[in-house]
Parts: C-alpha cells; structure tokens; sequence
C-alpha cells in the first residue's frame, strides 16, 4: 500500500506545484517533545536567512507557542523555493508539572510552563487543522517512534492530504536507528539528519525543494 | 455514565460504536474526558477519525490543572487502517477508522506493551 501512497504524494506533490500560489507555503514542523524540532527550525534559518528562530533546549517543552520565521528562500539546483516554516510546541497528551521540578525549577515555574505548555500544543493542533500547507515531522531517531502521539499524528496528517516529509534526527547519537523510524512509517520518506550537527542537510534541502516547492 | 464506584476499584467503560455513532465529535471528546476526569478507563469499539483525535489533543491541553488533571494516555493499534484502504475508499473518502482504543487519566494507565495486534495496560487506583 506503501506504492499507492506515493503514488498519490507524488500526484498531489506535482498538482499542488502546477497550481502553486504565489505566497508561500506554510510549512508546520511537528513532532513530539524533544525531538530537536527548534534545532532544526534554527539550522533552516540560519543556513537561508541568518537569524535563528527561537531557543533550544534539553527540557521539555521549551517551545510553548509556535513561532513562523517567514520568507525563506531555498536554492535548489538554480532554482529557488520559498517557504514560511512554523517551529510548533511539541505535541503530547499530558503535561505533569512535577516533570519540570526535575529540571532544578521551582513549583510557580514548573506550573506556568506547564500552563504555557498545555495552551502551546493546544495551538500547535490548531494549526495543524488550519493553517499550514505541509508538514515536516522530526523524529528523534535514538527513541521508540511506535508512539501513540506519533501513529496520531501522522494519521491526521494523512487524513488532511497534507505533504509529509520524516526527518529522523540526532543520527550524531550512537544509539541512533534510522532503520527503526523507515520501519515505524515505511508509507513515507524518512531522510536522516542531525540539526545539531548539520550533518545531511544537503538532502535535507533537496527533499524541502522537492515535496513543497 | 454516572454510575456509582466502589472505592477500591476502577470503573471501565466499554462504549460500542453503535453508541457513538449518533454522538456529534465535541458529545463523543466530552464522553471521553467526563469519563477519564472521574477516573475510569474509557474503551471504544470503534475509536475516533483523525480529525476527531486531533481535537481531542486540543480539548484536553485546555482541561489539563496542576495537581487534578495532567492528560490522558491514549492507545489505539499502531498500524492506521487508513494506510491499508482500498484506493477506491481513500479517493471516496470512506476509508475505515475502526479501530479499538483505550484511554485513561494519564496518572492510572501505563501502557506496558502494544504491537499489532495486542495493547497491554497497567491500571492503578486514583
């Protein structure tokens, strides 16, 4: 079934180009927490425009809204593509407080993140269901991808037609499977990286150009 | 479903699609989370559309209280039926979305296995 769902990304990947409009597109980066969604986000920035997008960070849910950089102009093979990219809060179906008191945050700071952080996935959903034209999902490749969030959220991106690219990330960790994240979702295209290192971004931007130029 | 608990146990509600299938989304997301706020484990027949699934996210972010509600764990079988419909039900839109789920207070349901075709679950007390 794999075939007839690039089949029809292929169809729609080449009509949605044919009948491109002249704004550009609205490209979501979603993924669960930690991900290494705003490393990305910032990498894309900064190889294209020079600025960064927002903070990294190695707690979780460090990005509580979603944050658009507009106006990126990709160069591929002479020609150029231009995207909004919009670094979304990463999606979960819980927020426990106590989980930010690990991180040496008192009680009222550990609280107000997870407030921000609840309204933050809450946003990033809506636009999910609203206002962006593609999705690229960064997965952290050294971790189990066979997760409820991720089967969810894949599945609503399919449902909605949405282009799709899998980005399986942190490939500079040694427990690192790329394999495992092809085998989670074998009905997409999963392109390596590591955002932190820049390894792979070539392809990376090639594949960018190719699903939502 | 106010159905009266004992204490010591944990109430599961087992809701048919039939039962569903009538409800609009935002009746079936408050069937779920009115049930899992009171503590039970909520099982669909039939789950949810994607679409309904992205809204149940959205709604329980908004319901989530320091120290009373922190979410829900959710499990359905990892593998989307949607990827396996005929082209002709995809291209019509009729895809099926049936598939078991089992939801739960995030503070009383741990998911100790889940594979194709078998979801395994650990269910405490409040």
């Amino acid at each position: 079934m794999g075939l007839l769902t690039n089949l029809k990304d292929s169809i729609s990947r080449a009509a949605s180009t044919l009948f491109s409009e002249e704004n550009p597109r609205r490209i979501g980066i979603y993924g669960p927490p930690n991900a290494g969604k705003t490393t990305l986000a910032n990498r894309i920035a900064r190889d294209w425009t020079g600025d960064a997008v927002g903070p990294e960070s190695h707690i979780p849910h460090e990005t509580r809204r979603a944050r658009r950089k507009e106006d990126i102009e990709i160069e591929r093979n002479g020609a150029t593509v231009n995207i909004d990219i919009v670094d979304t809060p990463g999606v979960t179906t819980k927020v426990d407080y106590e989980e930010f008191l690990d991180h040496d945050m008192e009680k009222d700071d550990a609280v107000r993140r997870s407030r921000e952080a609840t309204e933050g996935v809450a946003e990033a959903m809506h636009w999910l269901r609203e206002d962006v034209d593609g999705v690229i999902y960064v997965l952290d490749s050294s971790t189990d991808p066979f997760t409820q969030v991720n089967t969810m959220l894949i599945g609503i991106i399919e449902s909605q037609d949405l282009p799709v690219l899998i980005l399986a990330n942190k490939t500079d960790l040694e427990e690192s499977s790329v394999q495992r994240i092809r085998n989670a979702f074998p009905q997409h295209e999963t392109i390596p990286l590591s955002a932190l290192e820049g390894d792979n971004m070539d392809e990376v931007y090639d594949k960018i150009a190719e699903y939502f130029g | 479903m106010a159905e009266a608990k004992p204490q010591d146990g944990v109430q599961i509600d087992l809701i048919s699609g039939e039962r569903m299938e009538g409800l609009t989304s935002m009746e079936k997301i408050r069937t779920i989370l009115d049930g899992v706020r009171d503590g039970n484990i909520v099982i669909l027949e039939e789950g949810l559309s994607p679409d309904e699934e992205s809204r149940l996210i959205e709604v329980t972010m908004t319901e989530i209280s320091p120290d009373e509600f922190n979410g829900i764990e959710i499990e359905t079988y990892p593998r989307s039926e949607a990827a396996d419909a005929s082209l002709l039900d995809r291209l019509m839109g009729t895809e099926s979305t049936k598939k078991l789920t089992v939801i739960g207070p995030a503070n009383q349901i741990e998911t100790l296995h889940k594979d194709e075709n078998l979801i395994s679950a650990l269910v405490s007390r409040k």
